[in-house]
């Protein structure tokens, strides 16, 4: 089975991508499943469902998103395994700009949308510049100067990406897509396989629930801003 | 790569960057815009804590090692973008009945070529085929040639969207800048010397295209649908390192469209236009004819068409003056329309 990873910010077109370069594969439906990482809520099951793609949809609720993506990932490859696809998809949304869940050898791919500021990809960080696919979408509807500053700030943060234009709603792009995902690796698990990047260290007292304001409540990892008073 | 490294371990970063400007954005990039510039880049590290790399991923070592493939992948793009394409090929598949298509186009720099058809005729398509060099590997079978060869594989897949630029009217500014900040930010991201006399010229390029004249301080995001339209196509003129360039419809309102047209053909770009707009597409060389999804031919622009441009530009002109005239609050009387009864 081959798995891929596709992550970005809320609303950058990750599921639209997805939904067309499956489509652009032309592979049976029973044979592509997704799995999809959120936060809190998640409408894009309903898409998938529309498309007649298996999804499954896991929240991080409370846990930080990207301990709960990685410790959930080889689940999704064991589910993906008992389905019998050929291709799983993991989909992560909600992470922060912090992190990014790429795995070694598994193909990496990360979505971001022309809408969102020409220095966004110099903002981004590990998930931008530890990808082997950048896609840009809503490319089509901005100035073809912002484009080519954009493309030319994804490669300042990640020079070794292939940097790729699709249109979510045509699928214009899709194809070239497509053919990195026919070249993903095959495997059997996910385990023993090392992350890219390592996640947020995450164990003040904040993360077990404090709510309370003040240096008596704050306690275990913490780093303190400093000010310039002059 | 290794005359980079030398560079970087002898240069201090004062002079490093003044031979590599873009080093600055590297800087910026990891937060380091702040560190000592009169000592080479490995010496400054020294003085930067370790768990401040490491949020990005690097250690000290990794760091110069890491500028170093930096500044080699946009020495790369200066030569890369050079690669010069002087002729494309368009080789036909079948449309959507699996009809075979017949024709078989070559385009050359500075051409015009007009696509028309009815909407979902597969116009997009035909776009997309010469955006991915198409190998009769997408739906439509067809294949696109470089300066008359098959382009190599792992150029099609490196070419990082660059071959082609786009201009459509679904296109705005969304960036919160001045005409002038705009135009320094695409000139610098082009890695051009003389960044202030590009943007100046493509100013007053924009300018000349543009009904109605505009300021370098004015907001891109401020400006009219037409000076927009005139400063995208200006850019895409001037400063694309696109050497294909595809058009979705020019519209009418507050721009020369002839002159953009022109201005485009002669900067030597490949141009490919989709547009029902006789003024446009008898502009054109060539008009490829789209239908059920494939080439249904191709017509040459033939001389009686080209004279007739002189007439359809004259009833052009008539609505352009009506316009014109009732933005500066004129009225609009009998005697201005032409009479067209015979």
């Amino acid at each position: 089975m081959k798995v891929v990873t596709v992550a970005g910010p809320p609303s950058s077109g990750k599921t639209s991508v997805i939904l067309k370069t499956i489509q652009t594969l032309g592979l049976p439906k029973e044979s592509v499943g997704v799995v999809k990482f959120d936060s809190l809520t998640s409408f894009d099951n309903l898409r998938y469902n529309e498309y007649g793609i298996k999804n499954q949809t896991g929240f991080a609720g409370k846990t930080c998103p990207d301990h709960f993506f990685v410790s959930n990932v080889e689940d999704a490859v064991s589910w993906g395994k008992k389905q019998n696809f050929s291709l799983l998809i993991t989909e992560s949304a909600g992470l922060c700009n912090r992190c990014s869940p790429y795995i070694n050898g598994i193909l990496s791919v990360c979505v971001i949308d022309n809408l969102s500021g020409v220095n966004t990809p110099r903002k981004i960080g590990p998930m931008l510049k530890y990808a082997d696919v950048v896609v840009v979408t809503k490319g089509d509807i901005v100035s073809q100067a912002e484009r080519e500053v954009f493309a030319f700030n994804i490669r300042e943060v990640n020079s070794k990406a292939a940097i790729l234009f699709v249109n979510g709603i045509t699928g214009q792009g899709s194809f070239l897509l497509a053919k990195y995902f026919r070249e993903a690796m095959d495997i059997e698990t996910l385990k023993d396989r090392k992350l890219r990047f390592t996640m947020p260290a995450a164990i003040c007292s904040y993360c077990t629930g404090e709510t309370c304001i003040g240096d008596n409540y704050q306690m275990g990892m913490l780093r303190k801003m400093e000010f310039d008073d002059e | 790569m290794n005359n980079l490294l030398k560079k970087i371990s002898e240069l201090t970063l004062e002079n490093l960057l003044k031979e590599y400007p873009i080093a600055e954005d590297y800087l910026a990039n990891i937060r380091l815009s702040g560190i000592s510039r009169e000592k080479t880049f490995a010496d400054a590290l020294a003085d930067v804590s370790e768990d401040s790399l490491e949020e990005f991923g690097l250690t000290r070592e990794e760091a110069v090692e890491h500028l170093c493939s930096f500044l080699a992948a946009f020495e790369n793009d200066s030569t890369a973008g050079k690669r010069n394409i002087t002729s494309l090929t368009i080789l036909g598949g079948h449309n959507k009945s699996k009809i075979p298509e017949t024709a078989e186009l070559t385009i050359y720099q500075g051409e015009i070529i007009s696509i028309v058809g009815p909407t979902g005729s597969g116009k997009s398509r035909l776009l997309e085929d010469i955006e991915c060099l198409a190998q009769r590997d997408t739906p439509t079978g067809r294949q696109i040639l470089i300066n008359g060869s098959v382009p190599d594989e792992e150029w099609r897949f490196s070419t990082g969207g660059k071959l082609v630029a786009q201009l459509s009217q679904n296109m705005n500014f969304v960036m919160d800048l001045t005409v002038r900040e705009f135009l320094v930010m695409h000139a610098k991201s082009r890695l051009v010397s003389n960044v202030d006399e590009v943007a100046e010229k493509c100013f007053a390029c924009a300018n000349g295209l543009a009904g109605e004249k505009f300021t370098k301080d004015t907001k891109v995001t401020q400006l009219s649908g037409g000076q927009s339209r005139a400063l995208m196509i200006a850019d895409t003129a001037l400063m694309s390192s696109s050497p294909i360039i595809l058009i979705d419809e020019i519209e009418n309102a507050g721009i020369d469209r002839r002159k953009a047209i022109e201005l485009l053909a002669g900067n030597e770009k490949i141009i490919l236009m989709s547009t029902h707009d006789p003024l446009l597409a008898l502009r054109g060389d060539k008009r490829i004819v789209i239908s059920n999804g494939g080439i249904a031919k191709i017509i040459e622009t033939t001389d009686a068409e080209r004279s007739s441009l002189f007439r359809i530009e004259k009833i052009d002109n008539v609505l352009q003056d009506m316009r014109n005239k009732l933005r500066f609050g004129e009225s609009i009387t009998e005697d201005m329309i032409p009479n067209l009864e015979n």
